[in-house]
């Protein structure tokens, strides 16, 4: 019997490591969202320089849309912009971009740049807005659904795989879903 | 003069870190009373881009952006509590430099107290089953051992 206990380090090495290797496959630096099937809270953001409509959480009202937090200082976002291009042209989704921190005319001339993926953008240049959306660093992109709630976050690149395998299928389920 | 070198030399440490402390001097606030209470916030709260230090120790962006929260809430009145919930609303119980006591933590929590108390009792156990072998085998054989010494040494 205290034979068996001789054991015991073993049994506790083994249980401590099939522990700490399935935690290995979890990214530690994804916080969940605490917005997940909550609103929106509410905004009304400006226009960035040269465009004319700024972006409010009621442009969003009444449609699946993807909202999409960005910035000119941000590498993965140029990675991720003709993504976004092309999600926009699909006409699947329209996208919502919120420009955050980016100094005036930055975010101007970087849509000027690499083309202009949204049908709407606001401006968030103290990042007031990121920290109501509880975001920890961009590119973030949100599902919205029809009643304003948020029903995906996705931390990073939205690559193709993102995109066909997990956004694409959930926007389209929310589509069909209330789709009236 | 050596006094004076050693003064100096401690003069440049203190001044140093206070230079590297990231809530640069124009965000101090106005009230030392709110400034105190911003600090003590800073430290309890996580940069959550720079997971491992606070918004106190971050330099990013975000971090700064946070401080700025912690005392526009502050101005408007909140209790360090209110601050605190404030940006858990919106970041989780993860913004919180030391995990809060609840269900899914307290396995945290109550780990390093059952670590405490296995290995005590493995100890006691332990030692105990010693101390009977000593008194039975290995006792005998000191005793044993020692009246062999004495013999050899024609002491009896």
């Amino acid at each position: 019997m205290s034979r068996l206990f001789l054991f015991l380090p073993l049994v506790f090495f083994v249980v401590m490591a099939l522990y700490f290797g399935l935690g290995l496959r979890e990214d530690p630096s994804e916080i969940p969202s605490q917005l997940i099937d909550r609103e929106l809270p509410e905004f009304d953001l400006p226009p960035i320089e040269g465009f004319e409509t700024g972006l409010s959480n009621a442009d969003l009202a009444g449609q699946v849309s993807l909202l999409n937090v960005f910035g000119s200082w941000c590498p993965p976002c140029a990675i991720e912009h003709p993504m976004l291009m092309q999600i926009s042209r699909s006409g699947v989704v329209p996208v919502y971009g919120v420009d955050w921190k980016d100094p005036p005319g930055a975010g101007t001339a970087w849509l000027e740049r690499n083309g202009n993926p949204y049908r709407r953008v606001g401006d968030d240049p103290d990042g007031r807005l990121a920290i109501d959306l509880g975001i920890t660093g961009a590119p973030e992109t949100f599902i919205v659904d029809r009643d304003g709630r948020v029903r995906y976050r996705h931390v990073g690149i939205i690559t193709e795989e993102v995109w066909d395998g997990t956004l694409r299928p959930l926007v389209e389920h929310l589509q069909a879903e209330e789709g009236a | 003069m050596m006094r004076g070198v050693f003064s100096a030399m401690m003069a440049a440490i203190v001044l140093a870190g206070a230079a590297m402390a990231s809530p640069g001097p124009e965000e101090r606030m106005e009230d030392p009373q709110l400034e105190a209470r911003a600090r003590v916030l800073y430290d309890q709260l996580r940069c959550v881009v720079c997971q491992s230090q606070s918004i106190d120790d971050s330099n990013a962006p975000l971090a700064a952006d946070l401080r700025a929260v912690v005392r526009e809430r502050l101005l408007a009145g909140d209790s360090n509590a209110e601050v605190k919930t404030y940006l858990q609303e919106r970041y989780g119980d993860y913004v919180l430099m030391l995990p809060p006591v609840q269900g899914n933590t307290l396995a945290l929590w109550l780990f390093p107290l059952i670590v405490l108390i296995g290995g005590g009792t493995a100890i006691v156990l332990f030692v105990r089953s010693q101390k009977r072998r000593g008194a039975g085998e290995a006792g005998m054989a000191d005793d044993e051992r020692a009246a062999r010494l004495s013999d050899d040494e024609g002491l009896s």
